[in-house]
């Protein structure tokens, strides 16, 4: 193949020495299911507005949609990014090639399309398991479980033949991340099929221990699907755009054991105050608000790692991204602890406040960390010099931020006021608004919030627009020399 | 303080370690809260009137599933002042101990459900599914007419297989009788003797305004009036309602 390889350790940068169709072909799929995530997050924000937008269609209510675009953007946005940034971060730290190379790559590109495919034609289709983020059936779950094995062989058996002795901190949590939505997954969807031939199934747990074992799930899909590996994400791309080593190592190893330690115990505080036995509850509480600590502790490691090269913000847009991201991070971890107080999810549970919450991590956090890292990955895997424009790239971070100031403040007004009228009495002791009052009292916020995603949906469209000309327009990269693997290059 | 830090070295060699470690690190927390709820019996509280699903609410329920009604609508009343005066007695762990899966929810864009069996008429639900701002104008919530179509009831005996499968008692006679049981309950004029021995507190009823035929729209309005109607709060003491 790489008949040009030149003596020593150093061949040219074209060099497939590590495998990269099927992760240009992950770097695509999380742009295009971006799009399409934040599209269909539009589409339900304003059926919320404007209940017409139901259609009175089946397909089309918002029962139905929700499910899609909850899948979209978790695990066809987020599950692409991770697919595309641990497969290309585990190649690089180890300096090997993909275990079970370019076929195991297009096997889990294309096992795990068309996993999402499947998910997103069954809940237009009303087939739903009804746990939340974990929608998809049984005959779904199976092959998702077997996608995620050889994910594990791969990214494991990666690991296995790397040449550097130790592996680096962005692996770990990959590598946690892995295993432990592997179990999470399996734990969550164990249920008996009607037959083999029908598509329903029965959730093996009834009643309490359900709702305990799905937020344990629930709460951990967002622990180590949307943070242990978004955090893989963030410990190989600041360092690298900032030129800078990670501040502290200590600091990783603290972060990251307590971190994955304690997130797991944080999934009661989705069922405060409700039928689930107390002392459940208070671990959960007591648990997510010791989380805050090991969570600042990764941003804090994040943030310092730019000391002495915060000057790079202003002339790295993609870099600006990935910061962002942490800040939003920082914020979403410090209200996720404030709102486990049972107190305070007295008012703030079954409201939009959650809504908020999840989307200014989401968003802000997920969204940008992604965003950062595909700018940062696109011109190195279609060997360009840059982004096509960097102007653009500006645009779609500012246009995206006051997007998710638009949507969090009104959901945090709307959840709030929503927490306060359903609670409220008046002098004589009655309730004082019907339900139905508290949901009209709701409409102008919920169009403020359906403007947030539209303007988010539009930071996509341009980064979309921006990352096309980059691959179609972009100037080629100057074939550098590049440190490869000796053994690689013998075996071409 | 931090020698111990030192050592890590070793883990960072070693994939297997790390992932071993890894494992057991994570498993923790979900052992100590997943497994006592299964284990203390007084997770679920000691009351009477529960029995499974007849039939027909069972196939209702799944339409509630399928339509994604949960994510608007929680059934899971908290002890607050508030949501008493709304909704009435919180709700028990035992009220939905023959839930495969729960629907407690997690958020309310419209009321909690847990108990709404029994507040509005037959009429009043079918015409809300139907068109909800026809009844409700300010509702935002989605129509659901094209639930005016036949049930599809062909394979109810499966269903209450496999929840008896995970564990919901029902009888042999209960799973032979299914499809029998269905159409006794969507009928009115239908003899009930059997069916209502088998499920207590199960009402007949031609639930969409149509005796003649079965349809979505009953099986969906017959779960919905029976929700939070089972235990009958006049005969529970606090003792019986303490968890572990």
């Amino acid at each position: 193949m790489a008949a040009t390889a030149t003596a020593g350790h150093y061949a040219p940068a074209s060099s497939p020495v590590y495998v990269e169709g099927p992760i240009r072909a992950f770097a695509i799929a999380t742009a295009f299911w971006g799009v399409v995530g934040f599209l269909v997050g539009v589409v339900i924000a304003l059926q919320l507005a404007f209940p017409l937008l139901n259609l009175d269609l089946e397909w089309t209510s918002f029962g139905r949609l929700r499910p899609v675009h909850t899948s979209a953007v978790i695990f066809a946005f987020g599950g692409n990014a991770l697919f595309l940034t641990s497969l290309f971060i585990v190649q690089r730290t180890c300096r090997a090639r993909l275990f079970g190379g370019d076929d195991m790559g297009w096997f889990l590109f294309w096992g795990y399309q068309f996993f999402i495919v499947m998910a997103a034609l069954g809940y237009v289709l009303g087939i739903t398991q009804s746990k939340e983020y974990a929608e998809p059936e049984w005959y779904v779950d199976l092959w998702l479980t077997l996608v995620w094995v050889v994910y594990l062989i791969a990214f494991g058996g990666t690991i296995m033949r790397r040449e550097e002795p130790h592996i680096y901190v962005a692996n770990w949590f990959f590598l946690a991340f892995i295993i432990t939505v592997a179990l999470l997954h399996i734990g969550n969807n164990i249920s008996i099929p009607i037959s083999l031939g029908s598509s329903h199934s029965y959730s093996a747990t009834p009643g309490v221990q359900g709702a305990m074992i799905q937020w344990w799930y629930g709460h951990n899909a967002v622990g180590f699907f949307l943070t242990a590996g978004f955090l893989g994400m963030m410990y190989y791309l600041i360092p690298k755009q900032a030129d800078r080593p990670v501040y502290s190592y200590r600091l990783s190893i603290v972060h990251f054991w307590t971190l994955i330690f304690l997130y797991i115990w944080a999934g009661p505080h989705h069922l405060h105050y409700t039928a689930l036995p107390d002392w459940a509850q208070t671990l959960g509480m007591v648990f997510s608000v010791m989380l805050w600590m090991p969570s600042w502790g990764g941003m804090i490691n994040g943030l310092m790692t730019l000391s002495g090269a915060w000057d790079k913000l202003r002339t790295n847009p993609a870099l600006r991204f990935s910061v962002a991201a942490l800040g939003f991070y920082g914020m979403s971890t410090f209200e996720g602890p404030v709102m486990s107080i049972k107190a305070v999810n007295g008012l703030s549970h079954y409201t939009d406040w959650t809504i908020g919450h999840v989307h200014s991590g989401a968003m802000g956090w997920v969204g940008f960390i992604t965003f950062g890292a595909l700018y940062y990955l696109f011109p190195v895997l279609w060997k360009k010099k840059s982004i096509w424009s960097e102007r653009l790239i500006s645009w779609h971070f500012w246009i995206a931020t006051l997007g998710i100031v638009f949507y969090i403040s009104a959901m945090w007004v709307s959840g709030i006021m929503q927490g306060l009228m359903w609670r409220a009495f008046d002098e004589l002791g009655f309730l004082q608004y019907s339900f139905v009052e508290t949901v009209e009292a709701l409409h102008p916020y919920y169009v403020i919030r359906a403007l947030g995603g539209v303007l988010y949906l539009a930071g996509g469209l341009i980064m979309a627009f921006n990352l096309w000309k980059t691959v179609t327009e972009g100037e080629a990269a100057e074939p550098a020399p590049r440190l490869v693997p000796a053994h690689a290059v013998a075996a071409e | 303080m931090f020698r111990w830090l030192r050592d890590h070295g070793v883990i960072e060699r070693n994939v297997v370690l790390m992932g071993v470690l890894t494992l057991l690190t994570v498993s923790i927390g979900g052992l100590v809260q997943i497994v006592p709820l299964f284990a203390v019996e007084t997770t679920i509280e000691r009351v009477q009137g529960m029995r499974p699903y007849t039939p027909l609410e069972q196939m209702g329920r799944n339409i509630y599933v399928r339509e994604g009604c949960y994510l608007c609508h929680s059934q899971m009343i908290r002890p607050f002042r508030d949501e008493l005066e709304r909704y009435g007695h919180f709700s028990l762990a035992a009220e939905s101990m023959y839930d495969h899966p729960f629907q407690w929810g997690s958020k309310r864009t419209g009321p909690d459900l847990a108990r709404v069996g029994g507040r509005y008429s037959d009429d009043w639900h079918a015409a809300h599914l139907r068109s909800p701002r026809a009844v409700v104008p300010a509702s935002i919530m989605p129509p659901y007419s094209f639930l005016d179509r036949p049930l599809d009831y062909d394979r109810v005996a499966d269903h209450l297989r496999a929840l008896r499968a995970v564990g919901v008692p029902y009888s042999d006679e209960m799973v032979a009788n299914a499809k029998a049981d269905l159409e006794a309950q969507a009928r009115p004029d239908a003899d009930a003797t059997g069916f209502n021995a088998r499920y207590a507190r199960a009402r007949q009823g031609a639930f969409d305004g149509d005796p003649a035929r079965i349809t979505e729209m009953d099986a969906l309005i017959a779960y919905l009036q029976m929700l939070g109607t089972l235990v009958d709060f006049r005969d529970v003491t606090p003792a019986q309602l303490r968890q572990q």
